[in-house]
């Protein structure tokens, strides 16, 4: 069977097209790669649509902690403390457990039936989980941001006029984000390599449908030899992690558009280990 | 544990709970977060000695030292840390049992690779194969050590090297005019001077380990996360504690204890960074130093 074929075969596995079982004896270098290659897509998603999400959530939580209001800080300092304050691992298994308990049949609204059995997928279960981690982090990002910006730069907005939602919306909100670019770039970094996480803490993979260390983990489990299915992933992380950092510095570049050269701040990158 | 417990279908209400809760694998669960106590207690010094060894060799002047010390740092940077997990563990335990393999059986013909398995002598397996369980659990927790001191190592070498070239430079060329050699400069002024620079490195990095320890969990180790799930799984009569599926609130007792875990942390290192700062040369030193006069 040529390389070709394998990945006919294997290519999309891991959303279930294609050929249903895994090789069991015989494996070679081009089905590992496929796999895992495979196993990638659900890691790209689970990274692409929290961060998306989480961007928006992030945004309001770090300005609801910014508030002066206690009403509308406290829930907002809380919401960040328990996620940043505890291990992603364990909200896995929290939230699996959380949403296995719902009722199966579904509950009942007003007449209408609102189904369950999904929230307990990983797709969409461990997504929600991702979304409020990542939106956690990036408020703390941003809420330093927030505090970050020059007071010089707020007294000007008063002397032009503006105020409210405009001097937020001109001027507050494009320099937080500029100031929180290079730390919310390692967040999203960070984000991805935190979605390895997901089979492996909680939430089953359904027919085998796992993500990139899900079908390496059985690379390595099957042939007892660890030295070529994680370097794959290490690989596949790798190539991920400076796409993400090309993306990023693109918006770096546009957001800092108009800063002098000079003192434009270079997108420093430290991506960080599990949370 | 008490002598009422002895028939646990006659109990009811509080006092079956309070038999449930001290029933033996109970009081193993409570055993097993001192074991992430002492994970955190012996992989913190580790790491920082890994770190500090990789720090020391990144600025060396001997080019074949710092070019290992440069990669030990960017190794882990661009992976994530749970490919190292797993991956480092196997690692590690073919690496040992290979060593011994070569030491205790020189005359083994027979290749360890074979295909698909990894054989070694009976002699070289670690450990040994009649050993008692509890030996077991001790090397695969001496393994999940190393590898977490490895891992958590190369991001405080990244730290301790960024600590190292923030220390004022006029320090260092002063100590050096004074006549001090260049270990002497080394001891006395840099490391000292380092720490107020890498507090607040080290204390991310704290608060990140202790995130990280339920990792533990796929190392094998029977930790607090394999007792949460063993304990809270459904118990059927068969049991002498029947209950249903009782996970979620193990998962969320575990919550309260790793958010008190952060919030000490929090606290403690926000204390000990006003104390380090003390008479330093930024800017929460020379805060303290207007407060005081």
């Amino acid at each position: 069977m040529s390389c070709i074929d394998t990945i006919a075969d294997y290519g999309l596995r891991s959303l279930g097209l294609g050929e249903r079982l895994l090789p069991r004896t015989d494996f070679t270098l081009c089905q590992q790669f496929t796999l895992i290659g495979s196993g990638m897509i659900w890691n790209i998603y689970f990274g692409v649509l929290a961060l998306a999400a989480g961007f928006f959530l992030a945004n309001a939580l770090a300005v609801a902690k910014a508030a002066p209001s206690p009403i509308v800080r406290k829930p907002a300092e809380w919401f960040i403390f328990l996620f940043r304050g505890s291990p992603l691992f364990i909200q896995f298994f929290i939230a699996y457990e959380a949403l296995v308990m719902l009722p199966r049949a579904g509950i009942d609204l007003w007449g209408i039936t609102v189904e369950t059995a999904w929230l307990t997928r990983a797709w969409a279960g461990a997504l929600i989980v991702l979304f409020f981690n990542t939106a956690a982090y990036s408020a703390e990002i941003f809420h330093g941001a927030l505090m970050a910006i020059p007071r010089g730069d707020l007294e000007a907005a008063d002397a032009y006029g503006l105020s409210g939602w405009k001097k937020f919306r001109r001027i507050q909100w494009p320099t937080m984000l500029r100031l929180a670019w290079p730390a919310y770039t390692n967040e999203a970094i960070f984000l991805f390599h935190a979605t390895t996480l997901v089979f492996f803490s909680g939430f089953p993979a359904f027919q085998q449908r796992g993500d990139a260390l899900y079908y390496a983990n059985y690379f390595a489990d099957k042939t007892f030899n660890p030295f070529v299915p994680y370097p794959i992933v290490a690989f596949y992380f790798i190539c991920l992690t400076l796409l993400v950092i090309w993306l990023f510095g693109l918006m770096n570049r546009r957001l800092t558009r108009h800063v002098p050269q000079a003192r434009r701040p270079r997108l420093r990158v430290r991506p960080q280990i599990i949370r | 544990m008490f002598a009422s417990c002895a028939d646990p279908n006659s109990l009811e209400g509080l006092s079956w709970l309070l038999c449930y809760l001290t029933s033996g694998s109970h009081i193993a669960f409570y055993w097993s977060f001192l074991t992430v106590l002492v994970l955190l207690a012996v992989t913190a010094p580790a790491a920082l000695a890994f770190g500090f060894a990789g720090a020391v060799a990144a600025r060396s002047p001997v080019w074949p030292l710092s070019i290992a010390g440069r990669t030990y740092t960017a190794m882990v940077r661009g992976i994530p840390d749970i490919v190292f997990f797993l991956f480092f563990v196997i690692a590690l335990d073919q690496g040992v049992e290979w060593l011994v393999h070569q030491v205790r059986c020189p005359d083994w013909t027979e290749r360890v690779r074979q295909g698909l398995e990894f054989r070694v002598c009976p002699a070289a397996k670690v450990p040994a194969g009649n050993a008692p369980q509890i030996w077991h659990q001790i090397y695969g927790f001496a393994l999940a050590v190393v590898t977490f001191a490895i891992v958590f190592g190369a991001f405080v070498s990244n730290v301790l090297t960024g600590a190292m070239n923030a220390v004022p430079k006029a320090q260092l060329e002063t100590a050096e005019s004074y006549g001090m050699s260049h270990g002497q400069v080394f001891r006395r002024i840099l490391v000292p001077q380092m720490w107020i620079y890498a507090l607040p490195g080290l204390s991310n990095l704290w608060m990140i380990l202790i995130k990280a320890t339920p990792l533990l969990f796929l190392l094998g180790v029977q930790d607090i996360v394999y007792w949460a799930r063993e304990l809270g799984g459904t118990k059927t009569s068969l049991y002498a504690y029947p209950h249903p599926d009782w996970r979620l609130y193990y998962f969320l007792a575990l919550l309260v204890f790793y958010l008190g875990m952060t919030r000490v942390s929090e606290i403690v290192l926000g204390r000990l960074t006003r104390r380090l700062s003390f008479g330093q040369a930024t800017a929460a030193g020379e805060a303290q130093r207007k407060a005081a006069t």
